[in-house]
C-alpha cells in the first residue's frame, strides 16, 4: 500500500513595508493590462475596496473620482483594486456615472484570483476572507511605498485626509522637513531636531525658527 | 480603454497613438501630443507592440506598416 505524504507548506507572505520597494504586477483593468512599473515618475494612490455595486464604495468612488484632478496637478494618479472581474467593474462604473453622475477617471483592477491583494495584504480574513478590506498605498515617482492606510468595511475614507497626505509627503521630499499634527499647506512645518549636543545648542540661538526648545522648532516655508 | 479589441480591431485611443508614433518618439512626447496619462501610454505601447502595429527601438516607438494600415 503505497503511502502519499501530504506536506503541508506555510507559505509566508511578507508583506509591504514603508520605504520599501513597492511589490511589482501586471494586472487586468478597466484600462487593459497595467504594471505598477508603468506609473514609473509619477506618484500613486493604489486602493482596494470591498465590492462593486456596493453604496460605501460608490462614495468612495465618486470621492475619489472628484479629487483626481487635484491629485494629477500633483503628479499623482489613482487606481483601485476589488475581487470582482472586469465585466463588474465597467458596468459598476457606466453605473456611477449614469446614475450618481460621475465618471471614473481612473482604472480599476480586476483581481479575481488575488494576486495584487495578497502581494499588498489587502484581505483582512477577521473582517472578510473573500472581500479586500479599504486598504491605501502610497507610491512614490521612484516606487517606493509612503504611506499605507487601513480603514474597516464600514468605514468610509475621508479624501481631504487622501489630499492631505500627498501634499504633506511632497512637502516632506521636496524641502526636508517634517509636518505636524492636522498640518495643511501654509501651516508651518517641524525642522527635524539637530542629533548631536552641538548641534543642539546652536539650534536654540537659531533666529530663523521658532523654537519651543532645541528639539521642537518649526518654520514657515 | 484597451487599445486592441479581441477582433483586432483598434479603439479610438489606440488609433490616437498610433497616429501620435508616426514617427521615432518617446512615450513622454506621445503623452503630451494626445493627452493621455503616461501609465496610459507605457500600457497602450506594450499591447500596441504585442499586436505587431507599434515597433520599438532605443526607447522610441513608431508605427509599423501594420499599425499605419489601421488608421
Amino acid at each position: 500500500m503505497e503511502q502519499v505524504e501530504e506536506v503541508q507548506q506555510n507559505q509566508t507572505v511578507r508583506l509591504p513595508r514603508l520605504g520599501e520597494p513597492a511589490p511589482q504586477f501586471e494586472a487586468v483593468t478597466t484600462f487593459g493590462k497595467i504594471k505598477l512599473e508603468d506609473f514609473k515618475g509619477s506618484w500613486l494612490i493604489l486602493f482596494s475596496h470591498p465590492a462593486d455595486f456596493t453604496p460605501v464604495c460608490t462614495t468612495e468612488f465618486i470621492g475619489f473620482a472628484q479629487i483626481h484632478s487635484k491629485l494629477k496637478e500633483m503628479n499623482c494618479e489613482l487606481m483601485g483594486l476589488s475581487i470582482d472581474s472586469v465585466y463588474s467593474h465597467i458596468a459598476w462604473a457606466r453605473n456611477v456615472e449614469e446614475k450618481l453622475g460621475q465618471k471614473l477617471t481612473f482604472p480599476i483592477i480586476a483581481d479575481l484570483n488575488k494576486e495584487v491583494a495578497s502581494l499588498y495584504g489587502m484581505v483582512m480574513p477577521g473582517e472578510s476572507k473573500t472581500e479586500t478590506s479599504r486598504c491605501v498605498f502610497v507610491i512614490d515617482d521612484k516606487q517606493i511605498i509612503r504611506a499605507m492606510i487601513y480603514y474597516p468595511l464600514s468605514t468610509g475614507r475621508n479624501m481631504d485626509e487622501m489630499l492631505r497626505l500627498i501634499q504633506a509627503l511632497q512637502t516632506t521630499d521636496k524641502h526636508g522637513v517634517a509636518t505636524p499634527a492636522n498640518w495643511r499647506p501654509g501651516d508651518k512645518v517641524i525642522v527635524p531636531p539637530p542629533n548631536t549636543q552641538e548641534m543642539a545648542e546652536e539650534r536654540v540661538k537659531e533666529k530663523a525658527f521658532e523654537c519651543k526648545d532645541w528639539y521642537f522648532c518649526k518654520k514657515t516655508l | 480603454m484597451a487599445c486592441v479589441n479581441p477582433d483586432g480591431s483598434i479603439s479610438e485611443s489606440g488609433r490616437a497613438l498610433i497616429k501620435a508614433a508616426e514617427s521615432h518618439v518617446t512615450p513622454e512626447e506621445i503623452g503630451k501630443k494626445i493627452g493621455q496619462p503616461l501609465f496610459k501610454i507605457r500600457s497602450s505601447l506594450r499591447e500596441l507592440h504585442d499586436a505587431g502595429l507599434i515597433a520599438e527601438k532605443d526607447g522610441k516607438y513608431s508605427a509599423t506598416d501594420a499599425g499605419k494600415k489601421m488608421l
